[in-house]
């Protein structure tokens, strides 16, 4: 089945009216009913999530959008002037320069061998080649490893106002909803209102959070947390950390320093040591990446503020150019607007009018095998 | 490493042309393919680019770049210029007024550093201005935000107005004013919210604002680190607010800082102030032919010289070039020396900021923190003064003294005293050979 094909299914247009009419609470409600099977009720979860996606990337969608129409409109025949063109869109999107220039590449060649004479045809190459893309080091685990039994640590970490605190936030909420035990650590113990933040957080989603005065040293809160945790038997504890830029050779120590302190007590800890990445940001990200995986072993990458205007395609080339998948994505202000990433609802955000479109063609085309 | 700057990018182009000896206006396109590689790489908005391309091109072939015996320096030479006069201009200064109080608002997204950047400005105006500033707490939406500047008020002693955060920002603003007046406080710094410059609710709150303080400046606060988007995130707030200034922040990054050039593009507004660190002192007018210069990946060693000049005693320093001379450089004026090669800050940030430091293999895993130099200082320390000066007195058994006095190895003494010895052969070089030589410091290794 054809790529499009299999986004089409999962999000047939007719299909997301009806959806929405559908409430959370009628769905838990037939699920409690034995009306709907636990499986239809988690494919209804899986499609929100996608609206949700849709709904978030609304405006980066639309830009995109037109900027790809644009170009399909002004070069229909695919030649050099168009590759160019098209170069400079992705590169719009933040995509990175070696993996946009990688990606006209395998693209200038799907055309030479396929013979595709006319951009549209091409259309759905270009999203295919995306996700093949991001996907590419198919072995990297997507999900979150949370511990079956015993104690979680997710360690976080970034450079400065990326919403480290505000994700951590999110994630106790989810973790509280999945009903589990979530502590948190105020490891930022430099920037000013720092701790406060943190317990407002705490308060909001009613967890604890451990913390010592400002200016204390953060490798002390994390000892203290990790034990309070163990001894409370928590089942998440989720650090916050202090932002830094990746380039202050002292802060990176500070960090290291850090984890060296979680991973005495808990051996196998941090479970989860997670970048968070300001989706505005350009090529920056890949020298924060860099960074930050060197001195914390990053497993994965909490994409921000995608709600706006921002692609975030910056997060390919970090995938691709050094394997670190994304694992959560921010989409709004809301408390569960933080999801877990799914490369295929991304770029579906991103091209969902494209999608349709595809499809309208197809029905009136009829040549669809 | 992924970047390079523009200087090597045009070397293969130049060394082509050279074999020819003659450009043609398709080396010049060959060329300008080059600057535009490294604009986009540098986070430059494309569209800004290829504008910018068009400009540089033109006065490229029309100026003397094809008839230049080094074309590639000329080219270069013109596309500095040009950054630099599309990101310089007049009026840099903060917009100050007449009549107290001044009004200056700060806006942005989240995260970009206002309320940072709100304290910094606060200490600079007083510092600099003798201005009586304070703060306003207008940021009622993110947790503990109202703490956060208080807390940084406290630090540079300002007094922070904040109503909590159950109070309309507008309210606040009103009040604040009638308190500045009241207290006779002549500079007022509103730090807003951060918010999405979509988000239609909260940037009309925005506009209220302005309208209740009627701001002497408008501060637009970007993260440098901004990609392709800052051009939609400065049009938003430029059409929506008129702002007055810009302020980049966390340029102690290592980002190229291509945003800069976008905002000013697309926005015209001038950049007043660059965000350099998390303290607050942290403040500095912005450099446009630095700022050209960083963009292209030329390093920024106007700012290296400054920091050296800033800490380095000059009478000193002529002391120590007579040293050199007399060939009497001992280890205690080596100690002297690492003393203020430290208060210039992290030696691992400040080549960073040199010219094709990014090309030296193995620097970025190099570590360069304090903490080498104060071994080194340690071993030293532990010297005699007779030691110091007659360094080749250190017997064998000297230097197991002075290992175990210091708590470094053996290893860590041989190697020191070797280096010392080299440095001090190199220096004879240097004034022995004066001006033969190009580059005198170009195999100069630091000694660890």
């Amino acid at each position: 089945m054809s790529f499009l094909k299999r986004l089409k299914d999962r999000f047939q247009p007719n299909k997301e009216k009806e959806a929405a009419e559908k409430s959370a609470e009628e769905q838990n409600e037939k699920l409690d009913d034995g009306l709907i099977s636990i499986e239809e009720f988690e494919e209804w979860e899986q499609e929100q999530i996608g609206y949700k996606f849709k709904a978030g990337l609304e405006k980066s969608r639309e830009k995109f959008q037109n900027e790809i129409n644009e170009l399909m409109a002004r070069y229909r025949t695919v030649d050099e002037d168009f590759f160019e063109a098209l170069e400079e869109v992705l590169i719009g999107a933040d995509v990175g320069f070696n993996t946009v220039m990688e990606l006209t590449d395998e693209l200038r060649h799907v055309a030479k061998v396929e013979n595709i004479t006319e951009t549209r045809d091409l259309k759905e190459t270009i999203v295919e080649k995306m996700v093949e893309i991001y996907e590419r080091n198919d072995d990297l685990p997507e999900t979150v490893n949370i511990q079956e039994d015993g104690l979680t640590v997710i360690l976080v970490v970034g450079v400065n106002g990326v919403g480290k605190t505000t994700s951590i936030g999110k994630l106790a909420y989810k973790y509280k909803q999945e009903g589990k035990n979530v502590m948190l650590a105020a490891g930022d113990t430099f920037r000013a209102g720092a701790i406060n933040q943190l317990k407002v957080w705490g308060e909001r989603v009613d967890v604890d959070v451990i913390s010592q005065s400002e200016g204390s040293d953060p490798a002390a809160v994390m000892f203290d947390a990790i034990n309070a945790a163990k001894k409370r038997g928590t089942d998440v504890l989720i650090c916050d950390t202090a932002g830094r830029l990746q380039n202050k050779g002292n802060l990176m120590n500070e960090l290291s320093k850090m984890k060296n302190v979680i991973q005495k007590t808990v051996p196998d800890a941090p479970h989860e040591s997670l970048l968070v990445l300001d989706a505005t940001t350009g090529q920056n990200a890949l020298s924060q990446a860099k960074a930050f995986k060197e001195v914390t072993d990053v497993s994965g990458i909490v994409l921000t503020k995608l709600d706006g205007t921002a692609k975030g395609g910056i997060v390919l080339a970090i995938r691709n150019e050094l394997g670190i998948p994304v694992k959560f994505v921010g989409l709004g202000e809301q408390l569960d607007d933080l999801q877990e990433f799914n490369a295929e609802n991304y770029v579906y955000g991103l091209f969902a009018d494209m999608i349709s479109n595809a499809e309208e063609l197809d029905d009136t085309g009829g040549d669809d095998v | 490493m992924a970047f390079e700057g523009l200087g090597e990018r045009l070397q293969a182009t130049m060394d082509r042309i050279k074999s020819k000896g003659k450009v043609s206006e398709s080396d010049i396109k060959v060329m300008m393919r080059e600057v535009r590689l490294a604009l986009l790489e540098a986070d430059v908005n494309f569209k800004v680019v290829k504008q910018f391309i068009n400009q540089v091109k033109e006065r490229a072939l029309g100026s003397d770049v094809m008839q230049s015996l080094t074309p590639g320096q000329q080219v270069i030479k013109i596309v500095r210029e040009e950054l630099t006069d599309l990101m310089g201009g007049d009026n840099q200064k903060i917009n100050l007024s007449q009549k107290p109080p001044t009004v200056i608002m700060m806006v942005g997204l989240q995260g970009a550093g206002k309320t940072t950047t709100a304290g910094k400005l606060a200490l600079h105006l007083r510092k600099n201005f003798n201005k009586k500033p304070l703060l306003v707490a207008g940021d009622i939406y993110r947790p503990a935000a109202i703490d956060q500047l208080e807390t940084v008020g406290r630090q540079i002693d300002v007094p922070v107005f904040a109503l909590g955060d159950k109070v309309k920002p507008q309210q606040i603003v009103t009040e604040a004013l009638d308190h500045a007046r009241a207290e006779h406080l002549d500079t007022v710094i509103i730090d807003t919210a951060g918010r999405l410059h979509i988000d239609e609710g909260l940037m009309n709150e925005l506009k209220d604002i302005k309208e209740i303080a009627t701001p002497d400046e408008i501060m637009l606060v970007v993260d440098s680190m901004t990609g392709q988007d800052a051009v939609n995130v400065a049009e938003s707030f430029n059409d929506l607010l008129d702002i007055t200034g810009v302020t980049l922040t966390k340029l102690d990054g290592d980002t190229r800082g291509g945003a800069a050039l976008s905002i000013r593009s697309v926005t015209g507004k001038p950049i007043k102030f660059a965000g350099m660190s998390e303290k607050m002192d942290g403040l500095e007018t912005f450099h446009p032919d630095r700022m050209a210069q960083r963009i292209l990946g030329m390093g920024d060693v106007l700012s290296i010289i400054e920091k050296a000049q800033a800490t380095v005693d000059e009478d000193e320093q002529k002391v120590l070039q007579q040293k050199i001379k007399d060939q009497s450089f001992t280890l205690d004026d080596f100690l002297e020396q690492m003393d203020q090669v430290k208060n210039l800050g992290p030696l691992d940030e400040l080549l960073k900021m040199m010219p094709g430091a990014n090309k030296i293999k193995g620097l970025d895993k190099m570590q360069m923190s304090g903490n080498e130099i104060d071994h080194v200082q340690a071993i030293i320390r532990s010297m005699t003064m007779d030691e110091r000066e007659n360094p080749s007195k250190i017997n064998a058994s000297r230097k197991k003294r002075i290992a175990r006095g210091s708590g470094r190895t053996l290893q860590e003494v041989n190697r020191l005293l070797k280096q010392f010895n080299e440095m001090k052969k190199m220096m004879k070089q240097m004034t022995s050979q004066k001006g033969r030589k190009k580059n005198p410091f170009g195999n100069m290794g630091l000694p660890f």
